[in-house]
């Protein structure tokens, strides 16, 4: 096999990676745009990073979208790790395979649905729109990839280590906590990551969940947008992405390091 | 001192573990089936067997991994149902060595000792202890990842003995290792075993590591214990056409009773013109009952002159295949019947004049007293 970059691999390469990420960048080489008008390039400037961070709406907004994103990728993560524990180490119990795709479901739900249904929810349940309603749908929303992560982690386990604890002396929960959290650690932080980036750059559910006091920077950016582009938004948004493509980057550089490890320490 | 020690002889002595009527089964597999089995205080006790036998699974049992199904196992004593495995005073080597990654070869080895609660001070003398006795006091603060095959299970050794269980469990304690080190290890173990004084119980599918290092074997298969006896007895009287072909080679003749003449076994086998004589006084058997011969590779003589009349059990044949081995060759001749025979020679002296060939035409001897009579 030819696994040399031809001409035409090279020419789809860069094709794709510009339909994907060209916008993006011209967004990003916009925010550092002196002049006023977002079209017009007037020479290269900071001064827009430098308003954004006396706009007290967008700063207060993006306090808000943090926290949430804090709060609900560790709900997330707990409740994903202990979902793949149950995936993987309680055999085949009855209904495995429907809590199964129960769990991987809202990674292909249209965004729209889940969060009508969650609003339908927490309508029905009388509870208040607002900072907790936006934190429970982030969580649900996120808690499928922490699952999906963690789980293939899990699966590679060597499950005789925890038999050596126990061995040992260990009783279970001391086995969890001394041996197979820290081998696992790494894929949980990964899950983690993956579920802060996803909270942070949700508009859909998010705008469908909120209340009063809970506007968070996805939904801020979007309604400032409709009222005129303005440069301050342009230099949001490329923090943003920033946050996004290290959280991004670092799940998956961790996950990756962590299968290399195992891999190793089975040879 | 070695030689003296037989428990097992003793009907006093009583055992340091009890299989009582022991079974176990998965769903409807029966892994374990109706076992009972005595192991005595110092024994190093080899479980042996094909794999699926079953021998696993009764080594897990002991642990506290599985439960018996019906029947129990008792500890000095003590009945061991409903214990879990971190209550038990048994250790384990896991086939895979199961270090901990993450934690250095010293953590390795006191992770143990930190679960009864042992002081500090403590734990580090024993662990020093340990290091020494496996000789890698050097790799203390090394992690598993950066040790060898066979260091790791030196770590693992350690790391199993460091508690002083009353019972050490070994699941395949050499399965991973190559050759060479794997004939030293054994010596080791046995020095290691012997120095403590601890019950050794061995899990092993290689019959050469069996016979090595075990005071006893316990053959196994399909659940079930086909015979219980110290090596050699296993390899020289093996009790079942399955032991003898499953420990070591044997040749295998198969054959009718004929009668018994001035003790000894006459049997008539499509293999030979006369009939075989075999001194093999403990079996009973009726005049016509289908057997099978075993005679081991080493016990046959292979000549190319025509033995004289007084001679007994002489079969005919042509040299089919040669390996020479170096201390031994091996010799597979082709009888008018068209089995093949094993034979081995010692190599006893460096040249040979005119050494046996291919297809040469050749005689095969053995004693009365070489074979085993197998009722099948």
């Amino acid at each position: 096999m030819n696994r040399r970059l031809s001409l035409f691999n090279v020419t789809s390469l860069v094709l794709g990676f510009a339909f994907l990420y060209l916008p993006i960048l011209l967004l990003m080489i916009y925010s550092f745009n002196a002049s006023r008008l977002v079209t017009v390039w007037g020479g290269f400037s900071t001064q827009w990073y430098g308003a954004l961070f006396r706009n007290q709406a967008l700063m207060e907004a993006a306090w808000v979208t943090l926290r949430i994103a804090l709060l609900s990728a560790s709900m997330a993560t707990v409740l994903g790790t202990l979902a793949a524990l149950a995936l993987t180490r309680y055999g085949r119990f009855t209904g495995r395979t429907l809590f199964t795709g129960m769990i991987y479901a809202p990674m292909v739900m249209p965004e729209v649905i889940t969060g009508l249904s969650l609003l339908l929810f927490f309508v029905a349940i009388d509870l208040d729109r607002g900072f907790w309603t936006v934190t429970l749908a982030h969580t649900t929303l996120t808690m499928c990839f922490v699952t999906v992560v963690v789980q293939s982690r899990l699966m590679t386990f060597d499950r005789s280590l925890e038999e050596a604890a126990m061995d040992l002396g260990a009783p279970p929960l001391r086995t969890f906590f001394a041996v197979t959290l820290p081998l696992i650690a790494p894929s949980i932080v990964a899950g983690f990551l993956l579920a802060f980036t996803l909270s942070l750059d949700d508009l859909v559910i998010a705008s469908f969940n909120t209340g009063p006091g809970a506007t968070t920077l996805p939904i801020k950016i979007y309604s400032q947008v409709r009222l005129g582009l303005s440069p301050e938004i342009n230099a949001a948004s490329t923090i943003l992405i920033g946050l996004v493509t290290i959280g991004v980057i670092s799940a998956t550089l961790i996950s990756k390091r962590s299968v290399m490890r195992s891999q190793r320490n089975a040879h | 001192m070695r030689r003296t020690f037989a428990p097992w002889t003793d009907p006093d002595a009583k055992p340091l573990i009890r299989f009582e009527n022991v079974t176990k089964r998965f769903g409807d597999a029966m892994a374990v089936d109706h076992l009972s089995l005595d192991i005595f205080q110092g024994e190093f006790f080899c479980l042996l067997g094909p794999s699926g036998c079953g021998k696993t699974t009764l080594m897990r049992m002991l642990a506290g991994f599985e439960m018996p199904t019906e029947g129990r196992i008792t500890l000095a004593g003590q009945d061991l149902s409903g214990v879990p495995p971190y209550r038990r005073p048994v250790n384990m080597m896991f086939q895979s060595y199961a270090l901990f990654p993450h934690m250095s070869v010293e953590k390795n080895i006191a992770f143990g000792l930190k679960q009864d609660g042992m002081p500090k001070a403590e734990i580090a003398d024993r662990v020093g202890e340990m290091l020494r006795l496996v000789q890698l006091e050097k790799l203390a603060k090394r992690y598993p990842s950066q040790l060898s095959g066979g260091q790791r299970q030196r770590v693992a050794l350690a790391r199993a003995l460091a508690k002083k269980p009353k019972v050490l469990l070994l699941d395949e304690p050499l399965g991973a290792l190559d050759k060479k080190l794997r004939e030293e290890t054994q010596f080791e173990l046995m020095d290691i075993q012997h120095e403590l004084g601890m019950t050794f119980v061995v899990v092993t599918h290689d019959q050469e590591e069996a016979m090595t290092m075990a005071d006893r074997i316990a053959v196994m298969d399909h659940g079930r214990i086909v015979q219980v006896a110290d090596p050699g007895e296993i390899y020289e009287q093996p009790k079942t056409r399955f032991i003898a072909e499953f420990v070591g080679d044997v040749n295998i003749l198969e054959g009718h009773v004929m009668g018994q003449e001035s003790g000894l076994w006459r049997v008539k086998t499509a293999s030979a013109e006369v009939p075989l004589t075999i001194d093999d006084p403990d079996e009973v058997l009726h005049s016509g009952q289908a057997v099978a011969i075993a005679v081991r590779p080493e016990k046959m003589t292979i000549q190319r002159e025509k033995p004289g009349p007084e001679a007994v059990n002489v079969l005919t044949g042509e040299v089919w295949d040669i390996g020479y081995l170096g201390d031994w060759t091996v010799y597979r001749v082709r009888l008018a019947t068209g089995e093949i025979l094993r034979v081995t020679r010692a190599n006893v002296s460096r040249f040979v004049e005119s050494p046996i060939d291919w297809d040469e035409q050749v005689y095969i001897t053995f004693a009365p007293g070489a074979a085993v009579i197998l009722a099948e």
